[in-house]
């Protein structure tokens, strides 16, 4: 078997072990929070006698002993079952994947979109370090990442949806304009514009900074020294030689920050209503909904492990000194 | 691309070129006013200590200057062209078309992240027209003739397989590789081992005879002037002091800073007495072993490197024992240990009747004051936020003096290491490497010990500042009846400051006895390959330079 297969394989069987541990880890951490489901569910039926308590805690299973619950729970999470949500009346399942889509495409767009424009507009900066153009760029770069994200999403409303009236605010399509094909696919792309470049301009800012603080260390070494000796053209020596040197760290923030993929948007899916993931959880909090919110975590550590696994990969292949070692 | 050569003009044509320092530099011009020609065929050696311009002067011819610093006046031709007027993508096709340069630090100078065999074939797809498969060949055919082994694997190495010998071979087939006339070396064999330094020396020399090209080989050991030369130029603080055939420079040096550069050079015999071997051991090495695990996992075996096998060595009161070697011979490990920095496999160090190496922590403690290190790198081995007093009399508070106490001893310290006594209030960055590297030998001094490691602890330091640390070195033992373990890669410095010399190849000591007999009439094939490839030795100082030059030889005599 090639190396990189063994590497894979063994880091896989290891990140079952990891996510199972969190799991339980998890299960506990949801249950120190003070309150239950069926304290919150009396509270809101305004029926909150005690009796009512204990039998809805009864029909939920929370009166058994916890390490109880936690078999019952594990039992469940090994064979892919999620759970089932009695405030939502639906599987905790088919819940995540509903919402699922919706956070991803906000997301993983905006990841995409800020790691190509930070490190272009970081390398922009760093080349011309010290004129107009690079103070142009950090000072934009600083005031994206100090401003509130959610603010910053708020102006964004107010100039292009309510001021120019060129995008939609909120949601994820036109309700009731029952638009098909591909007018259906433009307007679900004009209604995910402004969340996506909100949580893009924060990100980008990152990856901008990182990749100007990491050229401007990298461009003074030996060997672009080396490669001007060589005759090269600018270009080529900014793409090959540095830049490729100085993505190291750009890759390990951006492998840090793609675990974050799913939980790092509720702010967004807040101020732009979109019903994602990060809605979700916020409101399986509020409701004391375990399933959910296991449910959740669980998906989030899933997507934590593997992004790790994937830029462990991704720096084995950027830098031959590194190698995969299991 | 090719200009059209003028056989009657030389290579290069350097006049009244000056170039300025940025504002707030220590000094206006990083080059003032040097005029030289370097002729087809020949190899002129560029002399000159750190902050000589020698560099500047290189970097320049090269285009490769740094932004802030600009050429002010001066004419600089190529064949007859000038290169300074031309446009940049004309300047770009000269740069590794027609002037190659190879750098100092093989480990720094190639990109880490690219196939060996890539970066030699970049400058063949940006200064020739050959296809892809032709520029293959070729790639082989320049590793093959730069001496690397098995050329045709070679080119898929990544540098960091590569030894440093092994990159410098590359650089240099980097640079042949569109058969440049002008090559620029700028120190390339200084962080290189004697043998290899040897080796590419050769390889230098034998590529330029073949190719008839004009190098320029910027050195500040006069060794390896004396082994490549045929004109040299020696530059003080950016002007050309002097200028002539080797032969000249090297036995009838004019200028009075070319004597004194040249006085500074260690050489190698000295008639130093035998020392007495009745005197009373101070620390005794018996069988020591050290073995290295290198990565490895639960399931992959590492590497394993030895640096240390059956090592014993003893070392007497007011003794310097040399331990000498290459680098990865394991002499470093042997110093460490004994200072308790390195934990070996086997063996015994005995310090006193005591093995240390027997000892718990606390019990170690109350040796270490007797046992200290000065260590290579002036600039890395002083805490740069600590004043200097507070380096010095550290050691001797976190052993119970007084605070007061131990500050006037750091005065006193730093007078004898040569300093004054107010550098005590200064930090470590306001002063010069060869200051820097007597303010570590005065915070080993502040513990009184009985025995001092010096691990390379002129290494890093100008020939002239290398003299003057050494000679106080010199001067503390005697004064201070101190042993000394001096660790070095230089053959030439051991045979000045030590009695007793240890050679050291792959973790064994392979030869061990006075200085006398080891330079004299050495034993081993490896002791013989080591001084053999020491650069300059057909050359000696001239006796009336010895005698203006060194005040140190008369300080040991009279010891």
């Amino acid at each position: 078997m090639p190396r990189i297969a063994v590497f894979i394989s063994q880091r896989l069987v290891k990140a079952v072990f990891v996510v199972l541990a969190i799991a339980v880890f998890n299960f506990f951490l949801v249950h120190a929070a003070p309150g239950d489901p069926a304290a919150v569910m009396a509270g809101e039926a305004g029926a909150a006698d005690a009796k009512f308590v204990e039998q809805l805690r009864q029909q939920f299973g929370l009166d058994r002993p916890l390490y109880e619950q936690l078999g019952t729970y594990m039992g469940k999470v090994v064979q892919a079952d999620l759970g089932y949500s009695y405030r939502q009346q639906r599987p905790v399942f088919d819940l995540l994947m509903d919402r699922l889509p919706v956070t991803l495409s906000l997301t993983l767009t905006s990841f995409v979109l800020a790691l190509i424009g930070g490190v272009a507009l970081g390398t922009l900066a760093a080349m011309r370090a010290g004129t107009w153009s690079d103070t142009a760029i950090t000072v934009v770069g600083l005031t994206a990442y100090a401003t509130p994200i959610f603010w910053i999403g708020l102006m964004l409303i107010l100039l292009f949806s309510v001021n120019l009236g060129w995008l939609p605010a909120f949601g994820t399509e036109s309700i009731g304009a029952g638009y098909t094909g591909w007018a259906a696919f433009v307007d679900r792309l004009e209604h995910l514009v402004l969340p996506v470049v909100t949580l893009g301009l924060f990100y980008m800012a990152v990856y901008t900074r990182l990749t100007r603080a990491s050229i401007l260390e990298v461009r003074d070494m030996d060997f672009v020294k080396t490669a001007r000796a060589k005759g090269l053209p600018e270009w080529r020596i900014v793409s090959v030689h540095i830049l490729r040197n100085a993505i190291l760290p750009v890759i390990t923030v951006a492998g840090f920050q793609a675990g974050h993929l799913i939980g790092g948007s509720i702010l967004i899916e807040t101020v732009f209503a979109l019903p994602g993931i990060g809605r979700l959880a916020f409101e399986a909090v509020l409701q004391r909904d375990y399933q959910v919110l296991l449910g959740i975590f669980l998906l989030t550590s899933v997507v934590v492990v593997i992004f790790n696994l994937l830029t462990d990969l991704i720096y084995s292949l950027v830098d031959p000194r590194i190698e995969v070692a299991p | 691309m090719m200009t059209v050569s003028n056989s009657n003009a030389p290579l290069l044509d350097v006049r009244n070129l000056t170039i300025d320092l940025p504002r707030g530099a220590d000094r206006p011009h990083a080059v003032e006013d040097l005029t030289f020609t370097l002729e087809r065929g020949e190899i002129l050696c560029v002399v000159g200590e750190s902050g000589s311009g020698k560099s500047m002067t290189a970097h320049a011819v090269m285009g490769l200057l740094p932004k802030a610093v600009k050429v002010s006046s001066g004419v600089l031709r190529h064949d007859g062209t000038d290169v300074l007027s031309l446009p940049e993508s004309d300047q770009r096709a000269l740069r590794g078309g027609r002037i190659a340069m190879i750098f100092q630090e093989p480990m720094t100078a190639l990109n880490p992240l690219m196939r060996v065999g890539d970066q030699i074939d970049e400058v063949l797809r940006y200064h020739t027209t050959l296809d892809r498969a032709a520029r293959r060949a070729r790639v082989v055919d320049l590793l093959a003739s730069v001496g690397l082994p098995e050329p045709d694997q070679l080119r898929r190495s990544y540098p960091f397989r590569l030894s440093g010998g092994q990159r410098q071979r590359v650089m240099i087939a980097m640079a042949l590789a569109v058969e440049p006339d002008v090559l620029i070396a700028d120190e390339p064999t200084t962080a290189l081992d004697v043998t290899t330094q040897k080796q590419i020396l050769e390889l230098i020399r034998d590529i330029q005879a073949k190719r008839h090209m004009g190098v320029m080989f910027i050195t500040h050991d006069f060794g390896v002037v004396a082994e490549i030369a045929h004109r040299v130029a020696v530059m003080q603080k950016g002007k050309l002091v002097e200028i002539g055939p080797a032969a000249e420079v090297l036995n009838r040096p004019q200028h009075p800073y070319t004597r004194q550069l040249i006085a500074a050079v260690p050489h190698l015999i000295e008639h130093r007495e035998a020392f007495g071997a009745d005197r009373k051991p101070v620390l005794t090495a018996e069988k020591v072993c050290k073995t290295f695990h290198i990565g490895g996992g639960f399931f992959t075996p590492g590497r394993t490197v030895v640096a240390g096998n059956q090592l014993s060595l003893t070392i007497r009161q007011g003794e310097t024992v040399g331990l000498v070697g290459e680098s990865g011979s394991g002499k470093s490990t042997l110093g460490r240990s004994i200072v308790g920095l390195i934990k070996p496999d086997s063996g015994r160090i005995m310090f006193e009747g005591v093995d240390l190496l027997s000892l718990s922590r606390t019990a170690f403690r109350p040796y270490r004051r007797h046992v200290q290190m000065v260590f290579q790198d002036p600039y890395a081995s002083l805490n740069p936020r600590h004043t200097v007093g507070d380096i010095i009399t550290q050691g001797p508070i976190a052993f119970g003096e007084d605070r007061g106490r131990a500050l006037e001893k750091a005065k006193d310290l730093l007078k004898l290491v040569g300093l004054d006594a107010s550098a005590a209030e200064r930090f470590p960055h306001e002063f010069s490497g060869g200051q820097r590297q007597r303010i570590s030998i005065a915070r080993a001094l502040a513990l009184e010990p009985k025995l001092l490691i010096a691990d390379e602890p002129v290494s890093a330091l100008d020939v002239s500042v290398q003299a003057q640390v050494l000679d106080l070195l010199e001067d503390l033992r005697h004064r201070l009846n101190l042993s000394m373990l001096f660790i070095t890669h230089d053959l030439r410095i051991a045979a000045q400051i030590c009695d007793t010399i240890a050679v050291m190849q792959k973790g064994s000591i392979v030869e061990i006895g006075p200085a006398r007999d080891v330079f004299g009439n050495p034993q081993h094939a490896y002791t013989r390959q080591l001084l053999d490839a020491i650069p300059g030795k057909g050359w000696s100082i001239p006796e009336d330079v010895m005698a203006t030059g060194r005040h140190g030889a008369a300080l040991r005599t009279s010891a």
